[in-house]
């Protein structure tokens, strides 16, 4: 007797629903553009708003753009947010209090980043711990050290090179802040596409026995996958940092929830199905959207938690809806 | 005549066109352990399901249990009410839980408010005193041998049984395959002490000697049929055979004489728990099978050689080379042209999810990276062109590999292997909710594979494919190699026969 695999039917869907369903978020964003144009009148649908939204959520997009990494080998990262304020804050540190070369201070943030990966990895790969433990452990941590290193109050006076480079420095109008998270997306995109080492990392995460008995070292390549996360996060310190002009010891944990909700959201659009860069990218500056067309509407500020909140549960479970027939990589 | 334990007439189940039970009928007595034997396949398994109520028999048939006909479909868990109680072969215990809390778990999750330690433990006593079995009621059940853990599970049944009025009939479906023999015999002492408190026994076993030591009488199903009733006291070890097996036919098969190529890899010194393999070996062009009991061990032969599972110790020998396999990895193997398809079909072998073409060419990737990444054009032509030659149904590269049938699943992994053309190749039940078309192109694959000189081994539990496919026969009994068929001594019947005689220890 025949026994699929799985009982899902064949389905040849049309082009038109394959292009809604790949764009379906794409469409929604601009619905709600168009709505919040419309209640408000001459404030939201200007180009500063968009370039302040671009900017200032770009530390938010780097770090889903660092979540999706470990995530598509099959484990969490829940460190990412007190990484990136590890990294705002060793800049911080060297730069402004003890007055080393920013050179010198980016170079120690990134290595602390990478520092923080190898923790996180040898906890998750070697001693078998889930991840979602070690993370939120290895957060508490960070957060700890963070706070004995800024004596809990923010640092100023960071070098107006990191602010020129990220802030001030404009292309289009857009801060040069923007332009990274494209980069670091599109980085992304052509090693999960367009590499081995991108398949790999998908079968890693979907299949861990299948890999391993196709040759595939499994605890290598996810130890490299919490690593690149960790390495990202930092980055997306050092883009916090720069946006701000000073080291924050407090608001980068914020960034940890929106951070997920892209996750997630981006994982129902471009790439269904997956976690991919560019729906993250996207699910980013969708949340940020709404949340400041709301704010702009005079809503109070607890919404913006309940909203993130909302939209992350909200987007996995139109996942599971959507495609619960099939399995994907959100689970 | 008292009420028999168990009457069970005209039963029949059908899957989807395919009639596993075809209309059985047979008694237990009350008081008698009654065995329950047959080959893979003959549907004991699915009546057990039955009986417990996990399939509702197609309509005609009757179980009446102690005079109480069974209601179809049953609830579930209803068996209880019916004074049932079923031991399988996975005991059902939690490892983590003491041997306490697992015995006494229905008492300890029924109570409302507090739970009494102090009364479980003199009950857990009492149950020990009664059975004349003595466990250490705090121990971690994990770290019981396997004979105490399922000692532990049958008397957990039996104490069920007592909590009905009257006497009751407990299932023990298969509870002896991984245990050694001075375990059997505890188990079977444990046994005559359920009977001996009135309660009736169902020993359902693969094992001839077994049944024949434990049993009053003992029932044989083939082909969903019985076969017979057969009383064990006045029937010999080849009356089981015949019953099991069916009426000797002449055989009449030839294979071609195949003259045995140069060794190609030898296993050496292999010696895990329940495994003994002093040596074996695969010649070039030799399709090798390996097939036995379950619990003989047979089937993790191929994960030890390609290093998919930890191996206690051993070599193995190949191209001139010798590897020790505890250092043996996957990685390795590959490099060394091994390839190795396993049995759990979405969990080890191929990732439903995802597409054909990924699945496909996972070995391959390295070989379509072009100046700009991975030509994914050249992808989908080579995987079109794989899913044309391998035959798989429908060649579309872009589904996922769920959305095929377990067959065309099946020829999509075998040819992400094949690709490779691998020296050696591993088999785990190749065939496995393959249909019977699909079946003849997946040994078309394995026999041109070994034409071309590699050498093929084939774990398999269905002598009819290795009857068809093999070359040579290793079966195997209780962890050792017992037999060897080659040649035209290899059949259906030699094989189960094979199987059949040499269950025990001294035997072989």
């Amino acid at each position: 007797m025949d026994t699929p695999l799985s009982t899902s039917p064949e389905r040849r869907r049309f082009n038109v629903a394959d292009f809604t369903e790949r764009f379906g978020l794409v469409l929604v964003w601009i619905v709600m553009i168009a709505g919040f144009g419309i209640l408000l009148p001459g404030i939201f649908l200007s180009w500063m708003n968009f370039s302040i939204m671009f900017a200032t959520q770009s530390p938010g997009a780097v770090l889903a753009l660092a979540l999706i990494i470990p995530l598509t080998a099959g484990d969490y990262d829940l460190s990412v947010g007190a990484t990136l304020t590890l990294s705002a804050v060793t800049v911080g540190v060297l730069n402004a209090v003890m007055g080393l070369p920013l050179g010198v201070a980016v170079l120690a943030a990134l290595a602390g980043g990478i520092a923080v990966g190898l923790v996180n990895a040898f906890f998750i790969v070697y001693v078998r711990i889930p991840s979602l433990v070690v993370t939120l452990g290895t957060t508490s941590v960070i957060t700890g050290l963070v706070q004995w290193m800024t004596n809990s109050s923010t640092i100023g006076g960071i070098s107006p090179t990191l602010v020129n480079m990220v802030m001030r420095g404009r292309l289009f109008g857009i801060s040069y802040a923007f332009y990274y998270v494209i980069a670091i997306a599109l980085v992304i995109w052509l090693v999960f596409e367009f590499t081995p080492l991108g398949r790999r990392i998908l079968f890693v995460g979907r299949g861990r026995e299948v890999a391993r008995l196709s040759g595939i070292d499994v605890g290598r390549v996810r130890v490299g996958c919490l690593v690149a996360s960790a390495l990202l996060s930092s980055i997306g310190g050092l883009v916090y940092a720069g946006l701000l002009g000073a080291a924050d010891p407090f608001s980068g944990l914020n960034f940890l929830l929106p951070a997920f909700a892209a996750a997630y959201l981006g994982a129902t659009a471009i790439i269904p199905g997956r976690f991919n860069p560019w729906g993250a990218v996207i699910s980013v500056y969708f949340l940020a959207t709404g949340i400041t067309g709301l704010t702009m509407m005079g809503i109070p500020l607890w919404v913006t938690s309940v909203f993130n909140g909302a939209a992350l549960i909200l987007a996995v479970t139109v996942s599971q809806f959507v495609r619960g027939r099939q399995e994907t990589d959100i689970g | 005549m008292s009420v028999p334990a168990l009457r069970v007439s005209g039963i029949a189940k059908t899957f989807g066109g395919a009639r596993a039970l075809k209309g059985i009928s047979f008694d237990v007595a009350a008081g008698e352990v009654h065995g329950l034997l047959g080959q893979n396949g003959c549907g004991k398994s699915t009546f057990v399901k039955v009986l417990a109520g996990f399939h509702a028999p197609d309509p005609g048939g009757m179980i009446e249990v102690f005079g109480k006909p069974l209601p179809f479909p049953m609830p579930p868990g209803a068996f209880r009410d019916y004074r049932m109680a079923f031991v399988h072969q996975h005991l059902g215990l939690v490892p983590t839980l003491s041997v306490l809390e697992n015995l006494r778990v229905a008492s300890i999750t029924a109570r409302k408010a507090r739970v009494n330690w102090r009364e479980e433990r003199a009950a857990a006593r009492a149950t020990f005193a009664r059975f004349g079995v003595a466990l250490d009621l705090s121990a971690r059940t994990g770290s019981l041998s396997q004979t105490d853990q399922a000692l532990l599970a049958i008397m957990r049944a039996a104490e069920d049984l007592r909590g009905a009025d009257g006497p009751g009939l407990l299932i023990l479906d298969e509870p002896t395959p991984f245990l050694p023999k001075e375990g059997v015999d505890r188990l079977f002492a444990l046994v005559r002490q359920v009977v001996a408190h009135g309660d009736s026994v169902i020993f359902i076993s693969h094992d001839i000697d077994e049944v024949r030591a434990i049993t009053d009488r003992a029932t044989i199903l083939r082909d969903g049929l019985v076969s017979g009733t057969l009383t064990t006291k006045g029937s010999s070890h080849d009356d089981f055979v015949e019953g099991i097996i069916g009426r000797r036919i002449a055989r009449s098969v030839t294979a071609p004489s195949i003259t045995r190529g140069r060794t190609l890899a030898r296993v050496t010194g292999v010696a895990e728990p329940g495994l003994d393999i002093p040596a074996l070996e695969v010649a070039e062009g030799e399709i090798l099978g390996l097939t036995g009991l379950l619990g003989s061990g047979y089937e993790r032969v191929p994960y030890l050689m390609f290093g998919a599972r930890e191996a206690a110790g051993g070599d193995l020998h190949m191209g001139g080379k010798t590897i020790p396999l505890r250092a043996m990895t996957p990685k390795a193997a590959i490099a060394r042209k091994m390839a190795l398809l396993p049995s759990d079909r979405p969990g080890a072998s191929g990732v439903p999810g995802l597409k054909v073409r990924d699945n496909m060419l996972l070995l391959e990737l390295d070989d379509f990276m072009g100046r700009f990444g991975l030509n994914l054009r050249a992808m989908g032509r080579r995987a079109s062109a794989l899913s044309t030659e391998y035959e798989v149904r429908p060649a579309n590269p872009d589904m996922r590999l769920g959305q095929l049938s377990g067959g065309n699943a099946q020829k999509v992994l075998l040819a992400k292997w094949m690709i490779r053309t691998p020296d050696l190749l591993l088999l785990d039940e190749p065939t496995q909710g393959v249909d019977v078309g699909t079946r003849q192109q997946i040994y078309r694959v394995i026999r041109d594979a070994a034409a071309r000189g590699a050498g093929v081994i084939c774990a398999s539990s269905d002598a009819e494919q290795l009857a068809d496919l093999c070359t040579r026969v290793l079966i195997f009994s209780r962890g050792r190699i017992a037999v060897e068929l080659t040649g035209q001594d290899i059949t259906k019947d030699s094989i189960a026969e094979a199987c059949y005689g040499h269950s025990t220890l001294d035997v072989a």
